[in-house]
């Protein structure tokens, strides 16, 4: 798994809920869907709400602050505002393993 | 700096400020109001005085608008208009430039020059200050007297008599409204008015007021006296002429403008109850937003004309359905009255044959098509025809020009369009686009056939719980009963909803709670993040902890105990709540189990659209006006109501008397103690909206006044839209709907068992969540874990 880092353990993801990591000086947070992991920046780019409390749908999350939604396999915005960054996330056994972005290779 | 200079916050000033920036967004605007607030609607002040609206939804606009469209509000008083200079002085001695100023000076109440005008006690009718004052006075007085039986008179009186208060009107002319009225609707008009509780004297001239330090009555000119704590002073206007008669400009009755609304200096033009056209000054506000939009145009550049308006008038004030418009005597005139019914109906037709006038009252159908038929002074052939034809016109009927919302100034055509443009499907949507209906709220009924209209017939569009599948609350419970759905994600499987946008999970989740009663599968994922951590999320992604105070009633130990919590862990704000309860702010969400443990007091549900607070008053226990038992009341009515979840957050009270310290009357179910029982509330409400509940019944003791406020609970439960308030819901279906289905005995036994069911299988606590978390990660991130938890002893004995 060159270029990737533990995140923690599948099970710690309950089915369409999210929760959060650090990755290097970042949090992510992942979200699981019945068709798989996906993983966006933990904080919502208009006033910093927590993603990973949001409410899953449709392949999408909505932040709980404000309602802003997001495509968790793109982090594309869903509607006039902008997106957020989606990360790699792949699940190894019962591990989840977050693909370290190319900014951040030098610190992990 | 130039531009425009608006004088007169009222709705003249605001209507020009609309029109001329739709017309040009950037010309400088400079809107003057000599109140410290922002224009409001005078035209309803009568509701501010029959309780029906507050100060706050009177304001024509919220300070956003301004700022948005670059309007700049002055709060002054221009001194001296110097118009060859193009320079307006203000009180303070401050001075502004403007290219083109319009006058909007309104008009000053007319006041007799009668012995003892000065006396306390005597009040104009003109601002939300004389509103507050009559209101204040009413509360106490014996008897008033409003002086003045024509439309603002009339409409003080009721305002009045609906105040408890004992009412006389004292006119000097031989019929009421006699500028709106002809002798027939006017005779009618006074037969209805003893069941408003308004007594009424015809023909009488006031000769003085009597009074010592205050009023006390009215001595008449043939010297017979009548007693009266308050009286009204509401016989006319004199438009407000002071600063253009200071500037030169030409007076007649008003400032006199030709058909361009520019007056005699081409500077200055003049709009409202302070113009005089073609020697006419209106005193309505029809004609003002057509002046307003006259003068618009020649501010920025345009070409229209005024012709004048044609006058109509509209009882505002529940009691009587008046309508006037135009002329009430004319050269054919026909009339079909039903003296039993209390109807009449006039059309006035002029020497030449065309419209010129109605007069309807008690059957105001079809007005707005002889409005518009008025004002285009169509030829009528045969007058009985149009008003039999006017009696049955539909929405349809109307012409697009014609005016349906006299308030806000809104035509058909307007309406349509916007709900074409805007592919509107409410009642509620049309109104905050178009305005039509947001002021009195009459032309309501009209504005809901205009929609039913343009969706061909189409029903309103429901309130749907799940939007994106059209799927509307009932239809929702059905599909849960009849397969026995017991979760969201079921639901889900059985029709879609909440699969899409997931908005409504929340709603759904709820919705199969309370079929079930309770008896549902919990899915956390469906729950709004409040509702997965038993915490009110806050604007930081921290969360605030509310514990239950039953009644807001505490003692020492649990004072002790909260504050060395608080100190424990850091959090960052103690506050007092409106609901009674002590708020722990600041807290992360791996805290929140520790926290819960240390305070070993049930959860207060403060997060949850569930059963919030129940406040009370000492009531009998200390209070020495107090009637009933309000806090063992309180205390009870909260333990067996807390748990419940419900369509929105349920706020509750309960008083020991009506002096209401609870605040019983604005809450979602109020208890109040009165002599010999309770009265129940319900949809109140003090926050976004302010709404009195309506009684719904009061009863002889304690325990009924909880039975039934238990029983409008479930029927709430049952019964609204997610999301939709107690005060939404009751306004919606109505109180007598409410009262069908929580009085009748049966009815009521039945709503009481199912809540029962739903109470006893209802999750007392669940704060108990931290000792069996849904997930191990509930209350955690993936690479943190919840504090531990310890006793608040255990956890004090390792602070030292």
């Amino acid at each position: 798994m060159t270029g990737f880092v533990k995140a923690g353990r599948a099970d710690d993801v309950p089915l369409l809920e999210g929760r959060t990591v650090r990755l290097g000086a970042r949090r992510v947070a992942i979200f699981r869907t019945p068709d798989g992991f996906h993983a966006l920046a933990a904080a919502c780019p208009h006033r910093a709400g927590p993603l990973a409390d949001g409410i899953l749908a449709d392949s999408c999350v909505t932040c709980p602050l404000h309602g802003w939604r997001f495509d968790l396999r793109t982090g594309a915005g869903m509607g006039e505002h902008p997106g957020v960054e989606a990360f790699e996330v792949v699940q190894r056994d019962d591990e989840l393993w977050l693909r370290v972005p190319e900014d951040l290779r030098d610190a992990a | 700096m130039g531009g425009i200079l608006v004088i007169g916050g009222g709705i003249a000033g605001q209507s020009v400020c609309e029109r001329v920036r739709e017309r040009d967004p950037d010309v400088p605007l400079t809107l003057l109001c000599k109140e410290p607030e922002l224009p409001y609607d005078r035209v309803a002040l009568s509701h501010l005085l029959a309780g029906e609206t507050t100060r706050e939804e009177l304001r024509l606009r919220p300070a956003e608008w301004y700022a948005d469209r670059a309007v700049d509000v002055r709060f002054a008083s221009a001194e001296k208009l110097q118009l060859d200079d193009g320079r307006c002085v203000f009180a303070d001695g401050s001075a502004a430039r403007f290219d083109r100023a319009v006058l909007c000076t309104g008009s000053d109440p007319l006041v007799p020059p009668l012995d003892g005008i000065d006396l306390p006690g005597v009040v104009a009718f003109r601002d939300p200050a004389d509103c507050a004052e009559i209101a204040r006075r009413a509360a106490c007085a014996r008897s008033a007297v409003v002086i003045g039986g024509g439309l603002l008179g009339l409409e003080a009186a009721r305002g009045i008599a609906g105040l408890g208060c004992p009412t006389t009107v004292v006119h000097l002319v031989d019929r009421l409204m006699e500028r709106q009225l002809d002798a027939g609707a006017a005779e009618l008009l006074l037969a209805a008015m003893p069941e408003l509780g308004i007594d009424v004297r015809l023909e009488t001239a006031t000769a003085a007021l009597v009074g010592g330090d205050r009023v006390t009555g009215l001595r008449f000119a043939d010297g017979t006296e009548l007693d009266a704590d308050l009286v009204v002073v509401s016989i006319g206007i004199r438009p407000q002429v002071e600063l253009a008669r200071s500037a030169g400009l030409a007076i007649g009755r008003g400032i006199v403008v030709d058909d361009r609304m520019v007056t005699s200096h081409p500077r200055a033009l003049a709009v409202g109850e302070c113009a005089e056209h073609r020697e006419v000054v209106y005193g309505l506000v029809a004609p003002i937003y057509e002046q307003a939009a006259v003068a618009a145009e020649t501010l920025t550049h345009g070409d229209a004309a005024y012709a004048g308006s044609v006058q109509s008038a509209k009882l505002k004030v529940v009691g009587v359905d008046l309508v006037s418009v135009g002329e009430a005597v004319g050269a054919r005139e026909v009339v079909s009255a039903d003296a039993a019914r209390g109807t009449y109906r006039k059309l006035v037709v002029d020497g030449e044959g065309r419209a010129a006038g109605a007069v309807l009252l008690g059957d105001t159908r079809g007005h707005e098509l002889l409005l518009e038929q008025v004002r285009r002074r169509d030829e009528v052939d045969d007058a009985l025809a149009l008003l039999v034809r006017a009696s049955e016109a539909s929405a349809a009927d109307l012409p697009d020009t014609a005016q349906v919302c006299n308030c806000n100034g809104v035509c058909k055509g307007e309406i349509t369009k916007a709900i074409r443009d805007g592919g509107l499907a409410s009642t509620q949507e049309v109104v905050t686009v178009t305005r039509a209906g947001a002021g009195c709220g009459s032309c309501k009924p009209l504005v809901k056939d205009l929609l039913m209209l343009e969706r061909d017939g189409a029903a309103e569009e429901p309130a749907y719980l799940c939007p994106c599948r059209k799927q509307t609350r009932e239809q929702l419970a059905a599909v849960v009963r009849e397969h026995e759905l017991d979760s969201v994600g079921a639901v889900g499987d059985a029709c879609g909803a909440g699969r899409d946008c997931g908005a409504c999970k929340p709603g759904l989740a709820y919705l199969v709670s309370q079929v079930r009663e309770n008896r549902h599968r919990e899915e956390r994922h469906a729950r709004f993040i409040n509702d997965r951590v038993h915490a009110n999320i806050q604007n930081d992604g921290t969360f605030s902890v509310v514990p239950r105070i039953r009644g807001g009633v505490t003692n020492p130990q649990e004072l002790r105990r909260i504050a060395d919590v608080a100190e424990r862990h850091g959090v960052r704000m103690v506050k007092i709540t409106g609901g009674q309860r002590i708020d722990l702010l600041g807290l992360r969400k791996e805290q929140l189990p520790a926290v819960w443990e240390e305070l070993d007091m049930p959860s207060g549900h403060a997060y949850a659209k569930a059963v919030r607070t129940v406040k009370t008053c000492v009531g009998t226990d200390f209070c020495r006006f107090g009637l009933g038992d309000a806090i063992d009341l309180g205390i009870e009515l909260e333990r067996r109501m807390e748990g419940l979840y419900t369509p929105h957050k349920v706020k509750s009270a309960v008083s020991g008397c009506p002096r209401n310290c609870a605040e019983s009357y604005v809450k979602d179910i109020g208890l109040v103690a009165v002599e010999g029982g309770w009265e129940v509330y319900v949809g109140g409400a003090a926050g976004g909206t302010v709404r009195k509940g309506d009684l719904l019944a009061k009863v002889d003791d304690s325990e009924s006044a909880m039975q039934l406020a238990l029983a409008f609970l479930q029927h709430y439960r049952e019964q609204a839209e997610y999301l939709e308030r107690t005060y939404a819901y009751v306004e919606r279906v109505s109180i007598e709907t409410v009262r069908d289905a929580v009085l009748d005995p049966a009815r009521q036994a039945e709503l009481l068992e199912r809540y029962a069911i739903a109470k006893a299988a209802a999750d007392p606590d669940p704060w108990l969540e931290r000792h069996q978390p849904v997930h191990p990660k509930q209350f955690a991130e993936l690479d943190t874990e919840p504090e531990p938890l310890t006793p608040i002893d255990e956890a004090l004995a390792g602070m030292s």
